[in-house]
């Protein structure tokens, strides 16, 4: 890990370390993390909830998981960070955007602990959650960034207190086209990691729609036509290959756009899509073009994990207090760029 | 390639989708706009989207002028080898010109902007890619490239999204004064379009804005 952003939150804090516990619960995972001003994550503890095979996510299914994992997943989190819960200094949790129910479970640990410890409690926009993440893993300072997850699909750099988007997905994202096209063609979930593989031993092109606008892309019309291929009966794996080949090169084009245009010096791919490796190879050949260098998320951080909400709580407690208790709403919509980023210059 | 010779050609600005080369041609002093083969994309994939978008740069190039709105003049082209020769335009980019333009003339400049969108649209030009760096201010003029993105098209979808991608670079660009500079084009696109065409368009724009993911208020 490396230790980036720790020195001004040491400043602000009068030199001594500050220790988070971070919850994250936007979707199928519930995760725990420990993290430390200094930039280290102690532990990094999930539970995944996983729908049965063809189905999608159940949002009160999900809940229901979060909250029976919850208990075991904090503390082992605990303990193999070896922390006691009097050393945590403030309470961090994903307060969106994602789905209602399963964003209340972890909102609900989070307050029931920051009241128990009287602890500052912190609200974390997820998405963001993996773009800091991503930069503390990987050592960007100042990156453009390809968010690749299931919740997003979105080409941001940060100016002047916000993360800019320059260019998203117009309807589905990257984790959805990839989930929804092995779903329909009977391929395990996680969607993304089946289809990688099959793309794997594909290699004839099948031709499909490549839809860019500006620097946006659009995914629907993709997913429509790589399900028809598969009930005309051809082969999954050149499906697979050709769909990846597509979807990639999309989002690649539209972030090469987005790089010509910000002349940013730092590519930077994060969430849980970034652990492709034929994205990754499209992503640092747009960088190098264009004299950038390229970081991609440390694999382990790159799903939604408790280490991404606790390191963004640490940052964000830097710039502003905790929030009351009774304000503490969760955000099942809420959009990365308006957040207020008090903490990069 | 074809076998006339392009002087000495000097890069001027790699972009995403091409690479601009100064060069002089049959003594003009010309830009050659080459689409040069991207290593990411499998080759078939990436010989047919060169050629095509080629082709249809030319083809909006040429209607847009028609249509009256200021874009280089189309000298030459190749869409199998990817290329266009097109008259050079000296001026500044668009999204410098804001940077150091006040706010009356940004106000001014967008305005006009909106005025030469709503005449494109009229006439089923769809730019596909409107941010400030693909246009040009000089000699009080805004010339308009990059039309590789494009289409021919009168849906109020297409159009709604051509405005939609100008207002998020605006907003992504140019924050501080995002609004204030949209509504400039969208006065400018109403007079030029009409009142009635340009409020179904910017009633789609929104629309659009809602289906993005996470908005609000749906």
């Amino acid at each position: 890990m490396n230790p980036t952003t720790s020195s001004s939150s040491q400043a602000r804090h009068g030199g001594s370390r500050l220790v988070c516990l971070g919850i994250e619960s936007t979707a199928h995972t519930f995760g725990a993390s420990i993290a430390t001003s200094e930039g280290r994550v102690l532990a990094d503890v999930s539970q995944v909830y996983k729908p049965p095979l063809g189905s999608g996510i159940h949002p009160r299914e999900a809940s229901r998981h979060h909250g029976e994992v919850a208990p075991e997943v904090i503390r082992r989190c605990l303990r193999d960070a070896k922390i006691g819960l009097s050393e945590i200094d403030l309470i961090a949790f994903s307060a969106g955007p994602g789905l209602g129910p399963a964003l209340r479970v972890g909102a609900t640990i989070a307050r029931a602990l920051a009241v128990w410890l009287s602890k500052p409690l912190v609200p974390v926009h997820h998405a963001i959650g993996h773009v800091e993440i991503g930069a503390l893993s990987s050592g960007a300072r100042d990156p453009l960034v390809i968010l690749v997850s299931g919740g997003h699909t979105a080409i941001v750099a940060y100016a002047d207190r916000r993360w800019r988007i320059f260019g998203e997905t117009e309807d589905i994202t990257l984790g959805n086209l990839l989930d929804m096209f092995a779903r329909s063609s009977g391929l395990p979930s996680p969607g993304g990691p089946a289809v990688e593989e099959l793309a794997r031993e594909g290699s004839r092109f099948v031709p499909l729609p490549y839809v860019v606008k500006g620097n946006d892309v659009s995914y629907s019309g993709l997913l429509t036509a790589a399900e028809e291929k598969a009930k005309q009966g051809l082969p999954l794996r050149e499906i697979c290959f050709s769909l990846q080949e597509v979807a990639f090169a999309m989002l690649a084009e539209a972030s090469e756009r987005a790089l010509a245009h910000t002349g940013k010096g730092e590519v930077l791919l994060a969430g849980g899509v970034a652990a492709n490796r034929r994205l990754a190879e499209m992503v640092e050949i747009i960088a190098s073009e264009h004299g950038a260098r390229f970081y991609v998320v440390e694999k382990r951080y790159s799903g939604d994990c408790g280490a991404q909400i606790a390191w963004t709580g640490l940052l964000s407690f830097q710039g502003a207090a905790g929030i009351d208790v009774a304000e503490s709403f969760v955000k099942p919509k809420w959009r990365l760029d308006m957040v207020d980023i008090p903490w990069r210059r | 390639m074809e076998k006339i010779a392009f002087g000495e050609m000097r890069l001027i600005r790699k972009g995403a989708e091409a690479s601009l080369f100064a060069a002089t041609w049959h003594n003009l002093r010309v830009i050659v706009k080459i689409r040069l083969p991207k290593s990411y994309r499998i080759p078939e994939l990436d010989a047919e989207i060169r050629s095509r978008r080629t082709l249809r740069e030319a083809q909006l190039m040429r209607e847009a002028r028609m249509a009256g709105v200021p874009v280089p003049a189309l000298l030459s082209m190749d869409p199998v080898n990817a290329w266009i020769v097109m008259q050079r335009i000296e001026g500044v980019r668009l999204k410098e010109y804001l940077e150091s333009a006040s706010r009356e003339e940004g106000r001014g400049v967008c305005e006009t902007l909106g005025r030469l969108i709503g005449r494109l649209h009229l006439r089923g030009v769809i730019h596909g890619d409107l941010t400030t760096s693909n246009m040009i201010v000089s000699s009080e003029k805004i010339f308009f490239i990059d039309f590789g993105l494009g289409e021919f098209s009168q849906k109020v979808e297409e159009k709604g999204v051509d405005l939609h991608l100008l207002r998020r670079a605006l907003s992504s660009t140019h924050y501080r004064r995002a609004r204030e500079l949209f509504e400039a084009v969208l006065k400018g696109y109403a007079a030029e379009a009409g009142w009635e065409a340009a409020e179904e368009v910017t009633a789609r724009v929104k629309r659009i804005e809602r289906r993005g993911r996470y908005v609000p208020e749906r």
